[in-house]
């Protein structure tokens, strides 16, 4: 893969200027997912969402590419049109036979892991040569803060309220890249921010596959995690650390931890940080904060498992 | 000039002719009954190598039009076909479509919505998409839903148009039926739809381009809309030389709608898809015995032959609408609302009567036409007052 000094030389594709907030996660995950796209031309689908009215705002567009917006639901769908729409046109002769041009899908979790996964499903089974990318913040975040299947359980969302009578989310997240490991896709990653290095090599093997690629980058939300805006990075480490947050792919459908945690810290550096988990630091909330961090344990030691031993 | 050949074929093989006729890049699509044999008959061309297009067998028909949408977007000429819940499902994306001025041509297989389910017959799910943006055009016979086809790949990719088409074919009705259908061969139908050269592609990397951006508050998202509105109506003058060009390469003759016997007709059906054939058998015997009926059968559904129908219809003493869709709440079915506008500006006040019939594929009988033209009989000579609307040939008792 490129190292820092070729990636440095590589033009931006997503411009400054961009009306995400200050330490938003996607922004950070798109650029580094572009700069592993290499130097082919890209053409950036995306769904409803932060990202998408933040950056494609008429007149303007921060996108140094060519860029579709379909709908909330279906931008694994509508790049999957794009695509075949290239196909097509190689094969009459409209685009030269050996021109390469890269396609990428970008959607929250709300437009993943909810109202898009049947769109993503169908678009990664039909083995479109494209990549999505879920940018993965745990809510509903331009919309206001509401828990998604993405949410962490214990999470407060203004769907899943804390009061006498609930703390937070009450259901466990949903494990997409596992979904998306079953699709039997050449590949599949979960990576994150904080990672840039691990992420961005990530995204070269997704681009250079033929045939869909899936990745999943942790995207902390300033705004919707309750943390300033300066703590993006460090709370998508602790993520790691934790192993909340593991970082591996599935290649071929050979599991690899690509980032190895040699001793996890306990679950509450990355909770307690965060104002939508402090709920879970209240007398009372002992049982629930010991369960959940039991849930990430066993995820963990499954996922252990699957890995390959070296 | 083409040379033509005569088939026996239903009207969902002839329209997945004209669709392979007209080269699509990308056809994405979704199965549903009565669509079915249009996207099997397309996937045998993709097996036989007969035809460029990338298929795309979608997991649903929001994925297959968001597809068309994407692959629209990138440049390609794009094609799909559906039916009922289908479009329904659809709904979203037709406007999105419209809206991002995307030439994609649909074909609908017109037939009911749930609930209670039924697989048959009415124009609920086309009625319902009146309001999308989309140019739409009804056929009585597989004649004319393969004709409307072609001619709407034309329409379509009009630099003045440039909006989504529908071509509809009533379900089972006149997708199933073994017809009697000329088609044209593949080198003059290609001559007439031309090559499609995209504007803004996608795909066209020496030039990005930006599809589909936010316009919120103070944006120009009315001024958008003006725009479609305008591209809707430009859309009535190239359906017609669109229309006169085919019928040069055809024989067959072409209008927005079609009159028959109106020139001294006392009394008139309106009538849309393959009810027209009904009417006019029923009509030819009434003609015989004398009687001054005439038929108003309408081909272009959207943009809405406002002037054609007024024109028609301004001498006649009585109009029957036959809806084949419901509009709970409304005044009537959706055509009749329609037609009765289009007669507000004339200064004599025509009676109108609304009958809706053959919801669900209820069978249309003769006897039905018959009455509606004895009741439009009493109407026209005074001895009754038009109906309301009736509720054409339902059971009291279901």
């Amino acid at each position: 893969m490129a190292n820092l000094k070729e990636l440095s030389h590589r033009d931006d594709r997503l411009a400054g200027g961009h009306r995400l907030c200050a330490g938003c996660g996607a922004s950070i995950a798109v650029r580094q997912v572009l700069l592993g796209a290499g130097l082919e031309p890209v053409v950036v689908g995306c769904a409803t969402g932060c990202l998408e009215v933040s950056t494609s705002i008429y007149p303007y567009s921060s996108w140094k590419t060519s860029f579709i917006h379909n709908a909330f639901e279906n931008s694994a769908a509508t790049v999957s049109g794009v695509e075949a729409a290239f196909q097509a046109l190689k094969r009459v002769g409209k685009i030269p036979a050996d021109k390469k041009m890269k396609f990428v899908a970008f959607g929250g979790d709300g437009g993943t892991y909810d109202i898009g996964l049947q769109s993503l499903s169908g678009a990664m089974e039909r083995g479109h040569d494209m990549v999505y990318v879920c940018y993965d913040n745990g809510a509903y975040m331009n919309t206001g803060i509401q828990r998604s299947s993405a949410t962490p359980k214990g999470a407060w969302a203004t769907t899943a309220e804390v009061g006498p009578a609930q703390q937070g989310k009450i259901q466990r997240r949903k494990d997409l890249t596992q979904i998306m490991a079953a699709h039997n896709i050449p590949y599949v990653a979960q990576a994150s921010i904080s990672h840039w290095k691990d992420l961005t090599s990530k995204a070269e093997k997704a681009f250079s596959v033929e045939g869909p690629a899936f990745l999943n980058v942790f995207a902390p939300c300033p705004r919707g995690w309750r943390i300033p805006s300066s703590q993006s990075v460090e709370i998508a480490k602790l993520a790691v650390q934790t192993g909340f947050w593991p970082l591996y792919e599935v290649e071929d459908g050979v599991f690899r931890q690509t980032v190895r945690v040699a001793n996890r810290k306990p679950l509450e550096e990355f909770l307690k940080p965060q104002g939508r988990f402090k709920h879970l630091f209240t007398p009372g909330n002992e049982a629930l904060l010991a369960e959940i961090q039991s849930d990430v344990d066993k995820a963990w030691d499954d996922l252990i498992g699957r890995c390959a031993t070296e | 000039m083409p040379t033509h050949k005569t088939l026996a074929a239903t009207g969902n093989s002839v329209v997945a002719e004209a669709m392979r006729q007209c080269r699509p890049d990308v056809m994405a699509a979704y199965p549903i009954t009565p669509q079915t044999t249009i996207v099997e008959e397309f996937a045998g061309f993709v097996a036989k190598g007969r035809v460029h297009t990338e298929y795309v067998t979608t997991e649903s028909e929001h994925s297959a039009m968001s597809a068309c949408i994407g692959a629209s977007a990138a440049g390609a000429r794009v094609m799909t076909a559906t039916a009922s819940q289908g479009l329904a499902l659809m709904w979203e994306e037709l406007y999105i479509a419209s809206g991002m001025r995307l030439p994609i041509v649909m074909a609908n297989a017109n037939r009911a919505l749930s609930a209670p389910i039924n697989i048959h017959c009415d124009h609920s799910d086309i009625m319902g998409a009146r309001d999308s943006g989309w140019v739409t055009y009804f056929a009585e016979t597989a004649q004319e839903a393969y004709d409307n086809t072609i001619m709407a790949v034309r329409v379509a990719e009009h630099p003045d148009v440039m909006l989504p088409v529908m071509s509809t074919l009533d379900g089972f009705i006149t997708t199933h039926s073994i017809d009697r259908v000329s088609v044209m061969d593949d080198e003059s139908v290609a001559g007439f739809v031309g090559d499609y050269v995209p504007e803004n592609a996608l795909l066209d990397q020496d030039n990005p381009v930006a599809h589909g951006t936010f316009s919120g508050l103070g944006g120009p998202f009315f001024e958008f809309k003006r725009q479609q509105r305008e591209a809707m109506e430009s859309a009535r003058a190239v359906i017609n030389q669109v229309g006169a060009e085919y019928t040069e390469l055809t024989g067959r003759p072409f209008d927005v709608i079609e009159t028959w016997n109106m020139e001294d007709a006392e009394v008139a059906v309106v009538v849309i898809g393959s009810t027209a054939g009904n009417v006019r058998h029923v009509a030819r015997r009434l003609r015989a015995e004398g009687k001054r009926v005439g038929i108003v059968k309408i081909r272009v559904w959207r943009p809405f032959p406002y002037a054609e129908i007024a024109a028609a219809l301004k001498s006649v003493k009585a109009v029957a609408v036959m809806d084949r869709a419901e509009s709970f709440g409304a005044e009537g079915g959706p055509l009749f609302l329609e037609v009765r506008s289009a007669l507000y500006d004339l200064p004599e006040r025509i009676p109108v009567v609304n009958y809706i019939y053959g919801l669900g594929g209820s069978d249309v009988k003769l006897e039905l036409i018959e009455r509606v033209f004895a009741d439009l009989a009493d109407v026209a000579a005074g001895t009754d007052s038009p109906a309301g609307l009736v509720y054409l040939g339902a059971r009291e008792e279901a």
